[in-house]
């Protein structure tokens, strides 16, 4: 597309033309990876310093091990984020469902700007005003105490914003005859949605649930408003840590998630390349079977 | 409209369950939000007064709250207070690292979206994937490159660009250091996805009509590109302003931005009116600028995450 350069350009000039592209993007890459490439090399490190790599030590991995608080924190997030995931794509799937097929309710306008509100809003806010709410649900009910059960409300009030736009694509472009269809031939409303809907939007279903999981494991701020005493979520400590100074424990623990995430997106990416070729042989097949019948009438 | 006719109560149930559940959790804490900015600071074991007076019948709208943040003291010069300054500043890091991300993430996008198509997928994987591992342990981990003996001074030394440790951590360096890369793919997606679509039959044609690459590049695809750079700028801008982790991490006392202040009123001062008032006042800095990107863009769809 760019018209070549005449040949008696200077070559400083002519190798920047032809190579800018590369070079702007493997410094932007380096960039994004430093970070990561970092904290994996320094996890490795025989001692707590990390400018200078002084020898090879699994030592982090060990104190990672032992480290209770990390622990512990990583079993609560694990639990919250499940929680969180599963109530924001059930609430996001409700949410989605009434914006897209319901054009006329009254409060729409209302209901369409909460779902959405969460989106733009700072979390130190959502943080705040939840915050607020179960102060004052506590002080009149006696219940419930800060905890995991506020920090999954809180995330959910954020993973389902997340998730309502997932799924509200998928069903804005789902083809609503077959709907029509089912109810045609007398399927009930409930029927035809867990029937005919579901199963095609269970796809976008799924990614609102790994995003507001995601979302939810690698929240720190509204965490930090909602939690109580002795109850800290992974990113909590990490937080407590990180602002104390260095500690390569928290090197290791990064390098063991960036090792897992890699092989869950490759192991992901690897599963629907496989998907789509099988599709275009199944497709290819039944082309030609479709022919060799043709031909033999 | 026949499957909603068919199925009223149905119908009813299914808006009334997210309906319940955000004014529940959203509107309802949103509500008592602005209610405690305008009332009256308690005590230790209340941290607010009721606004309504029960033995004068009276109520007690408390403004100061709200003059406070603009005003030092009775009679004190207007806009001169710690709570302007921090939220100046927010405003200036958003606005600062929103350019940074441009500036970056524009011949980014613009060379992934130009790479053949058979890379793009692979690219775009690989901007994704820092994103899926910790924010946190990310930025964490530029507390360790950017440290007065981090490995980045390091290689400056040697290298001889400089002879004593530069003081990069808790500066304006590691902050903007930090927002960019934090925010940089919220950039890049949206151009991406702008950029990709362009066609390059428009740049031929101008190239055709002796046009310089670069002033094809600045005449055709900037303004093509128009659109997926103001939502670009938003994404990065908007988040940035209550940006809460990473001032904690990167930034020192100087940096302090207005995430920060609220949490500090709220939970170091226990002034809850203040903190509340300081919200509000930030959730009116989002609003201006989402309200004149969709003037801008003239569609009232919901924005795009």
């Amino acid at each position: 597309m760019r018209p070549n350069p005449k040949p008696e350009a200077d070559t400083m000039k002519n190798f920047l033309n032809r190579h800018i592209g590369k070079l702007w993007l493997g410094l932007t890459f380096l960039f994004l990876y430093l970070p990561l490439f970092f904290m994996i090399v320094f996890s490795f490190n025989s001692t707590r310093q990390d400018a200078v790599f002084t020898g090879f030590s699994l030592r982090w991995y060990e104190a990672l091990t032992r480290d209770t608080k990390i622990v512990d924190g990583f079993w609560l997030s694990l639990q919250v984020a499940t929680a969180a995931g599963v109530a924001s794509a059930v609430l996001a799937t409700f949410a989605a469902f009434v914006l897209v097929r319901y054009r006329r309710f009254p409060g729409r306008t209302l209901f369409s700007g909460m779902v959405n509100a969460p989106l733009v809003m700072p979390e130190v806010v959502i943080g705040l005003s939840l915050l607020l709410l179960m102060v004052g649900v506590q002080n009149a009910f006696g219940w419930p105490q800060r905890g995991m059960l506020t920090i999954v409300l809180g995330h959910t009030l954020l993973g389902m914003a997340y998730g309502m736009v997932v799924i509200q694509s998928r069903l804005l472009e789902m083809d609503r005859a077959i709907e029509e269809a089912a109810m045609d031939l007398g399927a009930k409303p409930f029927q035809v949605f867990f029937l005919i809907t579901m199963p095609n939007i269970l796809q976008a279903i799924f990614a609102a649930y790994l995003l507001a999981f995601t979302l939810s494991f690698d929240d720190v701020v509204i965490a930090e408003f909602l939690s109580g005493p002795g109850v800290n979520t992974l990113p909590q400590v990490i937080f407590g840590y990180a602002r104390r100074g260095i500690n390569p424990t928290i090197y290791a623990a990064a390098t063991l998630l960036i090792v897992s995430v890699t092989l869950v997106v490759i192991g992901y990416s690897v599963w629907v390349a496989r998907q789509t070729r099988r599709r275009e042989r199944e497709i290819a097949a039944a082309t030609r079977a479709e022919q060799a019948a043709l031909q033999a009438q | 409209m026949a499957i909603q006719n068919m199925t009223m109560p149905g119908k009813r149930f299914v808006i009334s369950v997210p309906f319940v559940w955000l004014i529940l959790f959203f509107l309802l804490p949103f509500l008592i939000l602005l209610y405690i900015s305008f009332v009256d600071m308690g005590n230790d074991i209340s941290p607010f007064k009721p606004i309504w007076d029960s033995s004068t019948g009276l109520l007690h709208l408390k403004y100061e709250n709200y003059w406070s943040i603009f005003r030092a003291g009775e009679g004190g010069a207007l806009f001169q207070t710690l709570y302007i300054e921090a939220y100046v500043r927010s405003l200036w890091y958003a606005l600062c690292t929103a350019v940074l991300c441009l500036v970056i993430g524009y011949p980014f996008s613009y060379f992934i979206a130009r790479s053949a198509p058979s890379v793009r997928p692979a690219l775009l994987m690989m901007v994704m994937l820092p994103f899926w591992t910790s924010f946190l342990l990310r930025v964490y981990a530029w507390k360790g490159i950017l440290a007065d003996q981090g490995v980045l001074n390091q290689v400056f030394m040697a290298l001889g660009l400089t002879n004593e440790p530069l003081q990069m951590l808790y500066t304006d360096v590691s902050m903007l250091v930090g927002m960019t890369y934090v925010y940089l793919p919220f950039m890049v997606l949206p151009l991406y996805a702008n950029l990709v679509k362009l066609d390059p039959r428009l740049l031929e044609a101008a190239y055709d009509l002796g046009a310089s690459p670069f002033k094809a590049f600045w005449l055709v695809t900037v303004p093509l590109s128009k659109a997926g750079i103001i939502a670009g700028f938003m994404l990065v801008f908007i988040p940035s302003v209550g940006e809460f982790v990473i001032p904690s991490l990167l930034g020192g006392p100087e940096n302090i931005m207005i995430g920060r202040v609220v949490w500090d009123e709220m939970f170091t001062s226990n002034n809850w009116p203040r903190a509340t008032a300081l919200a509000v006042v930030m959730i009116g800095l989002i609003v201006v600028p989402l309200a004149i990107y969709y003037h801008y863009t003239g569609d009232a769809a919901e924005p795009k995450a």
